[in-house]
Order: structure tokens, then C-alpha cells, then sequence
């Protein structure tokens, strides 16, 4: 199932007076339902107009919307539901809380007007899973931005919306409360079990929530698919120009050494020694491994200060955009991929060819800025596969040697 | 209660001037809310020319809009004529006559309040009562409209504080008919005509004095009371 967004939209049909061409919104992308997919993008890139048009805000000259094969919205065949038909659930950027009314009444507004038998979390779930219990007397003047943030969730999650959408709900956040915010709107994601469409122009986002992306650039989609697949790609210069262009790891917290001061990470094909965590062992986390903090070796090295030696496969080389002197190169660690930012003379000078068997080195430090996404109890299913052994020549740069408390299982 | 300061026939004005002020709020309240929202958010031909309508009362002279409204209302008029055909009811002459001629003069004053009211209010927010289901006419209830009262109320405040006044629309249309038509201003004027009546003029004009300030005090404490209870005053 899946949500199918068209849209052909002009804005101005004639040049302005600044000389300002006008601007053609032309997006075409499919979302997997239910799942987060992100929209990202610069500002100005046409993302909140996607959003507009698939709650209906905004007519489109041309298009369809339709969610899991029920259009909202076809040009071609007439068809236009009014928004306060389609059950979209929106966070807008400035949360627009009713502010002539207290959180409780901002809270019911939709409930009230849901249709009747629609199924969803009640009203004391939502205030206690956003924490807002304490403050449904209140006036939304005299909230705090995070605090609005996390109402205006509540309101949309208890309009019992078929779809969420997302426009920047962060953006107007000062990073401290960007980081109150994020965690409440992964335990919503988890427990709302809905689409969502989701506006950011932050990775860190992405990265904490989405499970598959869509690239939007001058009102065109320029690539969507899977957010591991399109962070390794090198081809799109608004992921991998990026200063924590990277690929994506899922982890699970395997055991904390609190006398080191480390954590072990297994992911699909390997694992990796951060700095100690907070997360408890189980937790599962999305980690970026930037390709500025990868380096590559073609033989095993000793006396190093990194802590995680990967054996790897080079899969591919591709040119850094903008920086004529650096490649980038794909790498596979067994399921999982990496990127690994080097200079073209390292790539001639240790003769780097596609289907080399490489060691990838992983600074730990690379992972100060992952965040927890899924919480709750890992399930079985979703368990990554426990590391390999460990072969000989690499027991002695493994983080934890063979031998020790800390030992690989399996 | 009669004040002794002031002669039964200045109290009867002062009244009447009260009555007919209110009367004619309570006429053009609700028209003008809808011709504010037409004007303000609608799109249609002949938007301009109801404009234009609407606020031809502020620069026409008031014995013009007087003559006019006794044109179409007097008995052999084509709005009086039906009203009398049908309801048996006459507006010339009348306090109801001079209520509807104060409504006409100030119904401008409450559609430009009222117009100033909505265009405060954030259409985000009525597009965001749209996405969690509220129709057209339940965001204008639940949203626009109480987003919109602090206008609506500054309106009413005004219109009522100028209909107290009005002179020259209400003596061509319903005349100068002690008890019945003549109201503050009308008294100040007649009596400003009758030798030794400058005692009584006086009086009634430091009454028409008060009552302007008291409105102009109560417009404010009640633009301060709206304010805190839409959340302004705290989102400082």
C-alpha cells in the first residue's frame, strides 16, 4: 500500500517585476503506507506545497493524490475532497494552536469533529505519551515553543487522521528543544502506526525517523527510495556534498563496558565500539557513519587509535561533487553499507579498484550525533544478526580481543 | 430613576438617545459581520460597487442619506409602501425610524471594525481547523468568528458611541418629535433655539460629553479584556 502523490502546480504566471521566473512545483513520488517518509530539501524547494496540496490546502492545477488507491485529489477525473474530508492530520511548522482556546479544547477540536467508530489512541494516551497532561488548562501564549510543538501533535494525532503530515515541525525549535521534541515524535511514530509525510531539511531528522526519502530540488523529485540506499548514493549532490553525507547503520546496543567507557553496537555484518551510550542494551539506534570519518586501509594495521577495523568490500568509486581531489568509496560490510571520503591520490596510490577487499576504519568519535529511533522492546524479528567471529588476524584489532567478557557472541 | 439635575424632557432625550443608539447596533451588528467577511474574503463581481455602498453614509451628508431613506421608506416609497401593505408598520416619524437612520449612518463604522478584526486573524489557523474537520461554517464559528470579536466588539462600541450622536439623517428622516424622535443631539439643537434655552443646551451637552467618554473608556477595557482572553496580552 502505498501513498501516490502527482502534483503539476505553476505559481505566478507571468514574470514578476523583480524578474523572478515563476515556479514550476512538478513532484511525482510514491510513499510506502504506513511508514515515515520524509520530504527533504532547501527552502523554497516546493516541500511545503507538497504538503499543502495532499491536505488540500492547495488545489493543484494538475494532479492526483490518492492513499492506498482512494484519491483525494484527481484533476483528470474531477475529483477534489475538501480537507476537512480527508482526514489529514497536519503539524505546521508554527504549530497554529487555537490560542483562543485551552490545550484540552485545542486537543478535542479534532477529536469532536472525527468521524464516529474511527479507531485511534484516547485522549489520556496522547497527553501522557507527549507528556502534556499538566498542561490542558493552559492558554497556548503561555506555552513554550516545544511545548506548543508537542499540543499540536497531540491534535493531530487525535483528529484520527488515515494520514500524518509533518511540515517542518521542528524547524521554528532552538536545537535544545528540537532534542525535547524528537524522542515524543518517534514514540508517536511507533505508536500511531500511520503514514506519515514528513518536512525537513534536516538529516538528523531524516536520520531519527524516516524510513524512506524523497529528494525534492527546484519543485522536481531528484530521487526517492529507502534512506539507507539513497544516503550511499554519490550521485546526489544534495546528500553526498553534504559535510555528514554517510551511510546509515542499523544498531543494537550489545554491551556496555562502563570501565572502558564504551558501548558495543552490532549492526547486519558486523560491529562497532562507540564511547558509552546512554541507551540500554537492546535499544536499537540509526547510526550515520560520515564518510569524512571513514578511512581505508589495504592491510592490517597495528597501534592505532581507532577502535573499529572492518573488513570490507570496495564496491564502487565515485567523484566527491565540488572537490576535484576526492573520491568517494562505496564499501560493503557484509548486508551493510559505508562511504568512505578519501583523496584521489590515496585511491592511485594504494591502487583502489572496485571488488578489493579493504579494511575500513571507523573513527568512533563519528557517532556523537546518532539518536535513538525505535524505542520500546526490540522484537525477535527485527534482531540484526549476530556478529560473525572473529578471524584470527583480526582478533588483536579487535576492540574487545577474544578472550575478554565483552566476546562477539556467536 | 430620574435624575433632578436633569428636566423630564432632557431625561426622555437622553433615553431615547440610548435606545436608538442600541436599537441600531442591534440592526446592523449582524449585516455588517456579513458584509465585512464578503468583503474581506470573498470574491465576486459587484465586490467593489458593495463597497462602495457601504461606506457612501461616511462622505455623503447625512440629510442626504435622511432624504434618501425617506425616499425609499416613506409611506408612498417602495420599501415604506410594502412595509406598510404588509406588517401595517411606518418607520417616518418613528423611534424604530430613527433607529434605522442612525443604523444606516454608522453601519460603515462597524463593517471597517469588524473588516480590521478578520484581517487579524491568521488564516493558517482556519486551514488548520479545516484539517482536523471542521467544515466552512464550523471554522467560522469554532475560529474565525471568536477570533474576530475583539473587532466585532470595537465596532459595536463605536457605532453605538457615534449613533448617540447622530443628527442630520435622523431629523430628515424621522423628525423632531419630542419622546419619540428626538434624541440627544436633536434636543441640544432645539433647545440651543428656544430663548433661555442655554441652561438646558449646556446640559445635555456635558451629558453627551460623558456618555462619549464612557463609551471610548469602555471600547478600551473591553479591546484589553478580549486581548487576554485570545492569548495576546501573554505572547509577549
Amino acid at each position: 500500500m502505498a501513498l501516490e502523490v502527482d502534483l503539476r502546480h505553476r505559481f505566478g504566471s507571468r514574470r514578476d517585476r523583480d524578474g523572478r521566473s515563476d515556479f514550476l512545483l512538478n513532484a511525482v513520488f510514491s510513499a510506502p503506507t504506513p511508514g515515515v517518509t520524509a520530504l527533504f530539501g532547501p527552502s523554497g524547494c516546493g516541500k511545503s506545497t507538497v504538503i499543502a496540496a495532499v491536505a488540500g490546502l492547495l488545489r493543484p492545477q494538475r494532479g492526483r493524490v490518492a492513499l492506498d488507491g482512494a484519491a483525494m485529489l484527481d484533476t483528470a477525473r474531477g475529483v477534489f475532497v475538501r480537507p476537512e474530508r480527508r482526514r489529514c492530520g497536519v503539524v505546521f511548522q508554527d504549530a497554529r494552536l487555537f490560542p483562543h482556546l485551552s490545550v484540552e479544547r485545542n486537543l478535542r477540536f479534532g477529536l469532536r469533529r472525527a468521524p464516529r467508530g474511527a479507531a485511534g489512541p484516547s485522549f489520556d494516551e496522547v497527553a501522557g505519551m507527549l507528556g502534556i497532561g499538566h498542561l490542558l488548562g493552559r492558554r497556548p501564549a503561555g506555552l513554550s515553543g516545544g511545548e506548543r510543538q508537542r499540543v499540536a501533535l497531540g491534535r493531530a494525532l487525535l483528529s484520527r487522521p488515515r494520514l500524518l503530515l509533518m511540515d517542518e515541525p521542528l524547524a521554528s525549535l532552538d536545537v535544545p528543544r528540537r532534542a525535547e521534541v524528537l524522542p515524543f515524535l518517534a514514540r508517536l511514530r511507533d505508536a500511531a502506526r500511520l503514514p506519515i509525510l514528513y518536512v525537513t531539511h534536516s538529516l538528523d531528522e531524516v536520520d531519527a525517523l524516516a524510513e524512506s526519502l524523497v529528494l525534492l530540488e527546484g519543485g522536481r523529485v531528484t530521487a526517492h527510495g529507502p534512506v539507507e540506499a539513497l544516503s550511499i548514493r554519490t550521485d546526489l549532490p544534495a546528500l553526498s556534498a553534504r559535510r555528514d553525507a554517510g551511510g546509515l547503520l542499523h544498531c543494537q546496543v550489545l554491551e556496555h563496558d562502563a570501565e572502558r567507557g564504551l558501548t558495543r553496537l552490532g549492526f547486519p555484518g558486523g560491529a562497532l565500539v562507540t564511547p558509552l551510550r546512554p541507551e540500554p542494551v537492546g535499544a536499537r539506534l540509526r547510526l550515520r557513519v560520515r564518510a569524512r570519518d571513514v578511512a581505508v586501509a589495504t592491510e592490517v594495521l597495528r597501534g592505532l587509535s581507532v577502535h573499529n577495523v572492518l573488513p570490507a568490500e570496495l564496491t564502487g568509486i565515485s567523484p566527491v561533487p565540488d572537490s576535484p581531489h576526492e573520491a568517494f568509496l562505496r564499501l560493503s560490510v557484509g548486508p551493510s553499507a559505508l562511504l568512505a571520503r578519501v583523496t584521489r591520490d590515496a585511491v592511485g596510490r594504494l591502487g583502489l579498484r572496485p571488488g578489493m577487499a579493504v579494511w575500513a576504519l571507523v573513527k568512533s568519535v563519528a557517532f556523537d550525533r546518532a539518536m535513538a529511533s525505535a524505542g520500546g522492546e526490540p522484537t525477535p524479528e527485527d534482531t540484526p544478526a549476530p556478529p560473525r567471529p572473529l578471524r584470527e588476524e583480526e582478533a588483536d584489532l579487535a576492540p574487545f580481543p577474544a578472550g575478554t567478557a565483552l566476546r562477539a557472541a556467536g | 430613576m430620574t435624575d433632578a439635575w436633569l428636566e423630564p424632557a432632557e431625561w426622555s432625550a437622553v433615553r431615547l438617545s440610548l435606545e436608538v443608539a442600541a436599537r441600531s447596533v442591534a440592526f446592523s451588528l449582524v449585516p455588517a459581520v456579513l458584509v465585512a467577511v464578503l468583503l474581506s474574503r470573498g470574491r465576486f463581481a459587484g465586490r467593489t460597487l458593495l463597497d462602495a455602498l457601504v461606506h457612501l453614509p461616511l462622505v455623503v451628508p447625512p440629510v442626504v442619506v435622511g432624504w434618501a431613506l425617506l425616499m425609499l421608506f416613506g409611506v408612498r416609497g417602495p420599501l415604506g409602501s410594502l412595509l406598510d401593505e404588509w406588517f401595517g408598520a411606518r418607520l417616518v416619524f418613528t423611534t424604530e425610524g430613527a433607529a434605522l437612520a442612525t443604523a444606516v449612518m454608522s453601519f460603515p463604522l462597524i463593517v471597517r471594525a469588524v473588516r480590521l478584526g478578520l484581517d487579524g486573524v491568521d488564516p493558517g489557523l482556519e486551514a488548520a481547523a479545516g484539517t482536523l474537520g471542521a467544515g466552512r461554517l464550523g471554522r467560522f464559528f469554532a475560529v474565525t468568528l471568536p477570533l474576530m470579536s475583539p473587532g466585532i466588539l470595537a465596532g459595536a462600541v463605536t457605532a453605538f458611541a457615534a449613533g448617540l450622536g447622530e443628527f442630520g439623517a435622523v431629523i430628515t428622516f424621522a423628525s423632531n418629535i419630542p419622546g419619540e424622535t428626538q434624541t440627544l443631539p436633536l434636543a441640544i439643537y432645539s433647545a440651543t433655539q428656544m430663548p433661555g434655552g442655554e441652561a438646558a443646551a449646556a446640559r445635555l451637552a456635558l451629558v453627551s460629553f460623558a456618555l462619549a467618554v464612557a463609551g471610548l473608556l469602555l471600547a478600551e477595557l473591553i479591546a484589553r479584556r478580549m486581548g487576554r482572553l485570545l492569548g495576546r496580552a501573554e505572547s509577549a
